[in-house]
């Protein structure tokens, strides 16, 4: 719609200058900032000295030892290649958790439905520390999965299951935190399921089985892999569960970051590292768009 | 005694061009047309014909590419939609949905700043012309479709514009609503006196409602005239078929000039006038109404004019005839029903003044 | 015959057996730790995994500690001050990427809408502690104010946009039409219909700002402590009862919002 006589793009440039603005300056500066950062020098009181140095990236491999050599440190690879494991883990099982209740709530009433979507939907809204909080009540010392052995003595008072601080504590917390995120696209994806298409299947395949596989899981494929980027991208770049359920022991690329500006002050390797989650983010992306062109010109060709 | 004819429109030479990216698509090319004062004129064409863009740039919702736009001799083009006195019945109706119906109608007239008497007076007056004053204070969505284009239809005339624009108005209701509309539509442009604009892709509301038809196909008007001129002369394939039915022969032109002769593929032989340009031996397309044709059995078995279909109608039957496969659509009155049936051989005549050439 | 076993055979064959069980555990999965939590906090013994009895002493307590309410007057400060800021630039946005029609940055401006969403939160909370650090910003509240109108704006975005494009383009053409000018035809036709949709922006951007932990953990200096970011110190110092009771405060008013919102919503599109 062009009326004559006014000035569509001075209205259209001045409707989006604040958002230009504010996301230009306190987004993608901060972003420039943080990279012109890890190409700094580390400032032992915390901050950086403007000096050009490749220190921050070469920390993530190697370590200066006391002979003044540098050797090869896995300590950092470690910790990226678990926070992968972790975040591969917790799609997984997010997947597995979450595609049959799907399933199952799209089969209801449209009122049943719209509650029980808004039920998987709500603790997205709550805060995430304050849910992850209540892991470590039901996995900690005398926490309630203790207290529940000692009652039934299976176990002694003195001793500890140990839960907590352990890369299962913090899968558990990823996948509770990420959960409704995997639900709501793949419900979403079935909604769209053609009912008729399940009836003529119906006569096809004799048994549920073949059904699932020949039928509902390639319908509802785009579902299945928009949450599981959902729920892979947080991961990755989690901090809270690995915080509260790992504790010190069990680092993640959310919290190694974290720790950099916070004890460690070293603001040039957790930029460093900042960067490196940010392409790695940027990677998964990209396939992801990959994935959905190449789903979408399948799915055309049925 | 003449009546002067005062020029309410007149689109020159105009042009519009879509662009999206690389792509242009020429929505209206080079038109030109006069819709008089006090007329009700129909835009008719297939769905993308460029009849609705034709409007549009009438209303000012659209900038135009090239040409221009005289309401009452005063060019309008660089005029923004709110300073033309022209108003628009949309073809979803378009109600503001959070104002009630006095609301809606009303809603022009206290933009122009009337005082609140006028508007409320002219308001009413408006209402109870569409018969709907009753729903003053009801809300659109609690409407029925036909209620809601009344509404429409008020505000659109509260405001006493000099033109009367309506884009299909009624192609969102049912059979019998739209031909009660139809009259109805008819009677307000006569009673008002305003100038009606009416766009529609139905040939036979546009031939029941207007005093004259601009028929649009893919961005060229095709031909301006009155009703009948439209139906008894097309002046091109496309117009002969959109409206009625047509039955368009191959002939070839035995005689030209203005008593010429053109003879069809099936041996006969057609008096009629031959525009200038066309020399003998040329071939020609024979336009000509099924309603126009008469056929009688034949009596020898010679005629190679053999009925292929015969469709009851209940009031009319509509038979095609075979021959040498040309195939000529006819018309039967109902006195014929009887007569004829499939299969059997039939001569036909072209009555004098039936047919014409066609390019 | 052969139609009853048909539909039988599918209905069975549709609803998979114990996927219904299997949704129950789902949904207890989700929803017992809140619980638990929630039930500790009335729990009246000081350790807070040992159920001594029912009490509202922890919640009493809560009034009594001048940190939590600071804390908490901090967050709603930063949530009514972020919010409409968000809801306002998301306003703009989405009138003109919704009716402004096809323009060369339009892309650009719609990707630049879903950046913060794509950036993880962690990124985002470094990059921009470095940033004000660097240029020396060190406002207190106003930086941490600033950090979250930035990740607010999409959410404040999506039901606006979705209300814009719910919108019969025709009516602005309609008021034109009818001898509005551009800014009456804002005021009189597009705003009243599209607030609803901007309500429901400000209630998303609200909650998210109220709930936001990292970014605000890294961003806010001294002063400038919000709820989450105070609950996450008690925590790290050992768990207490009195967290159980201002998390389970917080969830509660983040549920109540959530919920006033879905019912909003639900008045609408009826």
């Amino acid at each position: 719609m062009n009326i004559q006589g006014e000035n569509k793009t001075q209205n259209r440039i001045f409707a989006l200058l604040p958002l230009w603005v504010v996301i230009g300056i306190f987004m993608i500066g901060p972003l420039l900032v943080m990279a012109v950062v890890s190409l700094m020098e580390s400032n032992v009181y915390g901050g950086v000295h403007f000096k050009f140095s490749l220190s921050g990236y070469r920390q993530i491999l190697f370590d200066t030892n006391l002979f003044d050599e540098i050797e090869f440190n896995p300590a950092y690879l470690i910790i990226i290649a678990r926070s992968f494991m972790l975040a591969l883990a917790a799609t997984f099982l997010s997947l597995l958790i979450g595609f049959p209740a799907a399933y199952f709530i799209s089969r209801q009433s449209n009122k049943v439905k719209n509650i029980l979507i808004f039920l998987v939907t709500i603790p997205f809204w709550t805060n995430l520390l304050i849910r992850t909080f209540a892991w470590i009540i039901i996995l900690g010392k005398g926490g309630v999965i203790e207290s529940s052995f000692y009652f039934f003595g299976l176990l002694d008072e003195e001793s500890s299951l140990n839960l907590m601080y352990t890369n299962s504590a913090i899968l558990i917390g990823l996948v509770y935190s990420y959960l409704p995120l995997m639900v709501l696209p793949i419900y979403a994806s079935m909604e769209k399921m053609d009912l008729r298409l399940l009836e003529a299947a119906t006569d096809l395949y004799s048994n549920r089985i073949e059904l699932i596989r020949k039928i509902i899981l390639p319908l509802s494929m785009p579902g299945i892999i928009g949450g599981s980027i959902l729920v892979f991208v947080p991961c990755l770049g989690a901090f809270i569960a690995p915080d509260l359920l790992g504790g010190g022991k069990k680092l993640l690329l959310g919290s190694l970051i974290q720790f950099q500006f916070s004890y460690a002050r070293n603001w040039p390797f957790g930029a460093a590292m900042a960067m490196f989650l940010l392409a790695l983010v940027i990677l998964v992306l990209i396939f992801n768009a990959r994935l959905n062109r190449k789903h979408r010109e399948y799915a055309n060709q049925k | 005694m003449s009546e002067k004819k005062v020029n309410a429109i007149d689109v020159r030479n105009v042009t519009k061009i879509y662009t999206s990216g690389n792509a242009q698509t020429k929505a209206l090319k080079n038109a030109n047309l006069t819709i008089y004062d006090n007329e009700f004129f129909t835009l008719l064409g297939p769905s993308g014909c460029g009849k609705t863009t034709l409007l549009r740039l009438i209303a000012g919702f659209e900038d135009i590419t090239e040409g221009s736009i005289n309401l009452f001799n005063q060019e309008i083009v660089y005029l923004p939609p709110n300073k033309r006195p022209v108003n628009t019945v949309f073809q979803q109706y378009s109600l503001f949905p959070h104002l009630n119906v006095f609301e809606n109608v009303a809603f022009g007239l206290r933009r122009l700043k009337k005082d609140e008497n006028q508007v409320e007076s002219r308001t009413f007056e408006v209402l109870e012309l569409v018969q709907m004053r009753e729903y003053a204070n009801r809300k659109p969505n609690q409407l029925s479709g036909g209620q809601q284009q009344r509404v429409a239809l008020a505000r659109a005339l509260a405001p006493e514009p000099k033109v009367l624009l309506l884009d299909e108005p009624l192609s969102a209701l049912d059979l019998k609503l739209r031909q009660a509309m139809r009259f109805e539509l008819k009677t307000l442009q006569r009673e008002t006196g305003i100038t009606f604009v009416f766009v529609t892709h139905d040939q036979e509301e546009a031939l029941t409602m207007s005093d004259r038809i601009a028929v649009i196909n893919e961005g060229e008007i095709q031909q301006i005239g009155e009703p009948e001129q439209i139906y008894e002369s097309p002046s091109n394939k496309f117009v002969a078929n959109f409206i009625g039915e047509a039955n368009l022969l191959s002939a070839t032109c035995k005689t030209p000039g203005e008593n010429g002769v053109c003879e069809l593929e099936t041996g006969h032989t057609l008096n009629l006038f031959v525009p200038p340009h066309i020399k003998q031996n040329d071939r020609v397309t024979i336009f000509i109404r099924p309603e126009r044709i008469k056929i009688e059995k034949s009596s020898n078995q010679k005629s190679q004019l053999i009925i292929s279909e015969f469709t009851y109608l209940g009031n009319a039957a509509t038979i095609q005839l075979n021959s040498n496969n040309q195939l000529i659509n006819v018309n039967l009155p109902i006195e014929d029903l009887k007569v004829f049936k499939k299969g059997d051989f039939v001569d036909i005549q072209f009555p004098k003044e039936s047919a014409q050439v066609i390019d | 015959m052969q139609t009853k076993n048909k539909k039988t055979k599918f209905r069975y064959v549709w609803n998979f057996p114990g996927f219904g069980g299997w949704t129950a555990i789902f949904f207890g999965f989700l929803y017992i730790p809140i619980f638990i939590l929630v039930c500790y906090s009335f729990n009246s013994s000081k350790f807070a995994m040992i159920w001594t009895g029912f009490s509202f002493r922890w919640y009493a307590k809560l009034f009594s500690n001048d940190d939590i309410q600071a804390a908490t007057i901090n967050s709603f400060i930063v949530a009514f001050a972020a919010a409409p800021l968000a809801t306002i630039i998301a306003t703009f946005s989405a009138l003109a990427l919704v009716r402004g029609g096809e323009f060369r940055f339009r892309e650009f401006s719609s990707g630049l809408i879903t950046l913060p969403l794509m950036v993880p939160e962690i990124v985002t909370a470094v990059a921009t502690l470095i940033f004000f650090a660097s240029l020396g910003i060190n406002l207190g509240l106003i930086n941490v104010i600033i950090a979250h109108t930035v990740f607010c704006i999409p959410f404040a975005f999506m039901p606006i946009k979705a209300a814009l494009e719910a919108m019969d383009p025709n009516l602005e053409l309609a008021a034109r039409d009818l001898y509005s000018d551009k800014t009456s035809t804002f005021k009189t036709i597009t705003l009243p219909l599209l607030t609803p949709g901007i309500l429901s922006g400000f209630m998303l951007a609200f909650v998210i700002s109220i709930d936001d932990f990292i970014i605000t953990l890294m961003v806010a200096g001294g002063g400038a402590t919000t709820l989450p970011v105070y609950i996450y110190s008690m925590v790290k110092m050992g768990v207490s009862p009195e967290v159980n009771a201002v998390s389970s405060l917080m969830l509660a008013f983040s549920i109540f919002i959530v919920t006033l919102y879905w019912f909003f919503n639900r008045k609408i599109n009826n």
